[in-house]
């Protein structure tokens, strides 16, 4: 049914598709197998070019993603200031890689290349909010605010 | 109703995680406890002013600016400043010589050498309130083009100005408007690329986040001078508050009449859709771009036909970076002859730049072409933080390179910089200092490109594989004689085979790197080791015992249990199972972590 209006909402464009799997995946938190389906279904795309677009792209998802999802840069900015040593730092706190969700479903680890706050790097995103200036350090106080 | 005092607080996405939207409360709280309402107002204002000192707020018309707010310090600056006008000096930012508070914003030497134009209306109005950027001549360069001009003068007028793209390229403007004006074919698009696919560069959002108009101004008269009513600006999906922004800037401009149908009652139409990326790097590239624009699979392909023949529904497109788009309504406000005579020879008006990395003042920089790359680093950029040494400059992103110290006064000019193995690329630089690994930074490029490429072309696919194999090799200790040039051999040929930019250019940053940093691969290759200490598996981490202090935090947080030490007395690191993180090292407040050579040789 959601599915449904989101397509709906989309009609009036030529070329939706992105836009319709954004919006589910806003929606849904990440892009279930059916979703998809009922998209080519209602697009008429053959469904292997909804999957193509859909696994092409960084910002899908094709697994179910956790309740929060931190977001590391990865871009030259946050590098050259210590960005992997973030990762691996909360790679080790969560125990997942990234891509990787935890098992209670609560965290999921994404990196990103650049979030255009380069300035305050290296920077780290938790549902939204932005952190700058991040070391290995305070990455567990980070985390932990956003634990249940 | 004029007020007596504005407070342009900046609310980018950087001045906003460090709080900026508390400190608006805080002020609003104090105005009204001192019934300042009808005096003061506050104006969130977009973009950058000194991006690692937010939040920051500037006083007009005192130009007073203060950095690094904190909700306490408001009640004490409203009560001091704004009513018994007195400004707070603890608050202002501190010259690094002379350690004096600097009180005006236009002395700080940030800002001494910056040119507004692209960037007009940084910090001057509330990007959410079109009445404001209407007041500073908004829309204005619009209505003269509808009123006065004909598309052909127009075109003219750009081409004149020798305006070139912002997007990397630099392709002269009018004359791709021209082309795109003369293909037969209807309808026609306009693009505006906000993909700013660099990693390390937020040019493009600073602009859309501090005056999205300018950019939807510049696509109308884009739009009239080659024969559009419909345009698409592609914004990666990253760039959440700039989205925000410009949707609600395009809702506003349509309301008074600036877009839609029948713009100002002269019989042009224009609408503006914003199309949100999805996170690829190649689709930055235009013909890529357009392609998933159109949900097709985002490969480029080959030019011709260009966009401009064949684009969007294979309809005839021009597409434009946003800075390029944000330049037309100035030079058609102040003429072509004005913009001309700014920059050098082949490059004209100004660039915006973000500074990032290991450097001072990072933030968003615009300075007039041809000023030099030391005068960009040391002036505006203040110099390298915690007395750490200079080592370079990386320019153009994954498609750029590197430049030294001894290149440090080439001017900023598209020509000038490809001569030097560089390019002018989008504007982002990243500093880096003595901390860097100049073979692990070209792995870090590699890496990108490896798992950006769309595979389309085996060159692009394998050859970034391969080189980032050896690359890989060499950061372990593995390298072996012959890889250099392996490396330099590999690089042409992938430049050479690829079919789009990203693979023709994937090589810059390691044969820049080779270059001018030659004997860094020299010393990983040959001797097995890491000048710079970052390649793990060429380094040990150990404890200083005459500065450490006992205090325990380190073996707190190592992870891997490898710190062994009573409290008080000296620590110890288990190379052995020491997985060199870093974490000991930056939590030591002692200083007292210290990085050597593993292999004596
Ligand atoms: C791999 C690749 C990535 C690119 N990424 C961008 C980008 O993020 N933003 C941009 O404006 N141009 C980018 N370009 C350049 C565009 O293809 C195109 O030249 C530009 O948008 C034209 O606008 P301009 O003439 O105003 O510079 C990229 C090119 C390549 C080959
Ligand atoms: S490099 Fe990390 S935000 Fe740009």
């Amino acid at each position: 049914m959601q599915i449904d209006n989101i397509i709906q909402k989309h009609k009036t464009q030529k070329e939706a598709l992105i836009p319709i799997l954004q919006d589910i995946q806003v929606e849904l938190n990440w892009l279930p197998p059916e979703a998809i389906k009922e998209v080519a279904q209602k697009l008429a795309i053959p469904l292997i070019d909804v999957y193509g677009v859909a696994s092409f792209y960084r910002a899908f998802s094709l697994k179910p993603r956790g309740k929060h999802i931190i977001t590391v840069c990865l871009g030259t900015a946050c590098h050259v200031r210590g960005g992997a040593r973030i990762v691996a730092e909360v790679s080790r706190k969560l125990n997942i890689e990234p891509d990787e969700t935890t098992e209670d479903m609560q965290f999921t680890l994404e990196t990103v290349n650049c979030l255009g706050c380069c300035a305050i790097g290296p920077v780290v995103v938790i549902d939204g909010e932005y952190y700058g200036g991040v070391t290995s350090s305070k990455v567990n106080s980070i985390i932990s605010k956003y634990r249940k | 109703m004029a007020y007596r005092t504005n407070l342009m607080l900046c609310t980018c996405t950087m001045c906003v995680s460090v709080g900026a939207l508390k400190i608006k409360r805080k002020i609003e709280e104090e105005i009204k406890r001192h019934n300042l309402e009808d005096e003061i107002q506050i104006i969130p204002v977009g973009s950058s002013w000194l991006c690692t000192r937010g939040p920051t707020l500037i006083v007009q018309p005192d130009d007073v600016v203060y950095q690094f707010l904190k909700e306490d310090d408001i009640p004490h600056l409203v009560e001091e400043h704004l009513l018994k006008g007195r400004p707070v000096k603890s608050l202002m930012y501190i010259h690094p010589e002379t350690l004096h508070p600097i009180e005006k914003l236009h002395q700080i030497p940030f800002y001494r050498q910056q040119r507004l134009i692209t960037l007009r209306n940084r910090g001057m109005i509330d990007p959410d309130k079109i009445e404001e950027c209407i007041a500073r001549d908004g829309y204005k360069a619009l209505a003269k083009v509808l009123k006065s001009m004909t598309p052909e003068e127009v075109i003219q007028e750009i081409k004149d100005s020798g305006l070139r793209g912002r997007g990397g390229a630099g392709f002269p403007t009018g004359r791709k408007w021209e082309v795109c004006r003369a293909v037969k074919g209807s309808p026609k698009y306009v693009v505006c690329n906000a993909d700013e696919g660099d990693p390390g560069a937020f040019m493009d959002r600073s602009i859309i986040e501090a005056d999205p108009h300018a950019v939807l101004e510049g696509m109308a008269i884009g739009a009239y001078a080659i024969g559009a009513s419909e345009g698409y600006i592609y914004i990666r999906i990253e760039y959440p508050l700039a989205i925000k922004r410009l949707e609600r800037a395009i809702l506003e401009a349509r309301d008074y009449g600036l877009l839609g149908e029948n713009i100002l009652g002269a019989g042009f139409s224009f609408e503006a859709h914003v199309f949100k990326g999805a996170g690829a790097f190649v689709c930055g590239e235009e013909t890529s771009l357009l392609a998933s624009i159109e949900s097709k699979p985002p490969e480029p392909r080959t030019r011709p036909p260009y966009p401009a023949q064949s684009g969007l529904w294979e309809k005839p497109t021009n597409i434009n970076n946003v800075e390029t788009w944000a330049n037309v309504a100035a030079i058609i406000n102040q003429g072509a002859k004005w913009f001309s005579e700014i920059g050098t020879e082949t490059s004209k008006g100004t660039k915006v730049f973000s500074l990032a990395g290991n450097i001072n003042n990072a933030g968003l920089v615009e300075v007039p072409m041809g000023i030099t790359l030391r005068e960009m680093v040391y002036d505006i950029g203040g110099g390298i933080p915690n007395g750490k040494k200079f080592k370079a400059v990386q320019i153009g992103g994954p498609s750029g390179g590197v430049v030294p110290d001894s290149l440090l006064d080439l001017p900023i000019d598209y020509e000038r910089l490809q001569e030097a193995g560089a390019i002018m690329g989008s504007g982002g630089m990243v500093v880096v200092d003595e901390d860097t690994c100049m073979v692990d930074f070209a792995k870090y490029f590699l890496i990108f490109t490896n798992d950006e490429s769309c595979g389309k072309c085996t060159s692009c696919r394998e050859g970034s594989a391969a080189m980032l194999e050896i690359l890989t090799r060499i950061t372990e200790g593995k390298g072996e004689e012959g890889d250099i040039e392996f490396l330099e051999e590999l690089g042409e040929a992938v430049k050479e085979a690829s079919q789009c930019g990203l693979g023709q250019t994937l090589s810059n940053p390691v044969l820049s790197a080779l270059m001018h940093f030659r004997d860094e691969f020299e010393a990983h290759i040959k001797y097995k080791k890491c000048p710079a200490f970052v390649c793990k598996d060429l380094i040990t981490y150990s404890i200083d015992p005459d500065k450490c202090t006992g205090c325990g935090l380190c073996l707190k947080q190592c992870p891997a249990d490898a710190i062994t030490g009573k409290l008080k007395k000296p620590h110890q690191i288990d190379d052995s199972n020491c997985i060199k993180c870093g974490v000991c090292r930056d939590s030591c407040k002692a200083k007292a972590v210290i990085l050597k050579d593993r292999f004596d040789k």
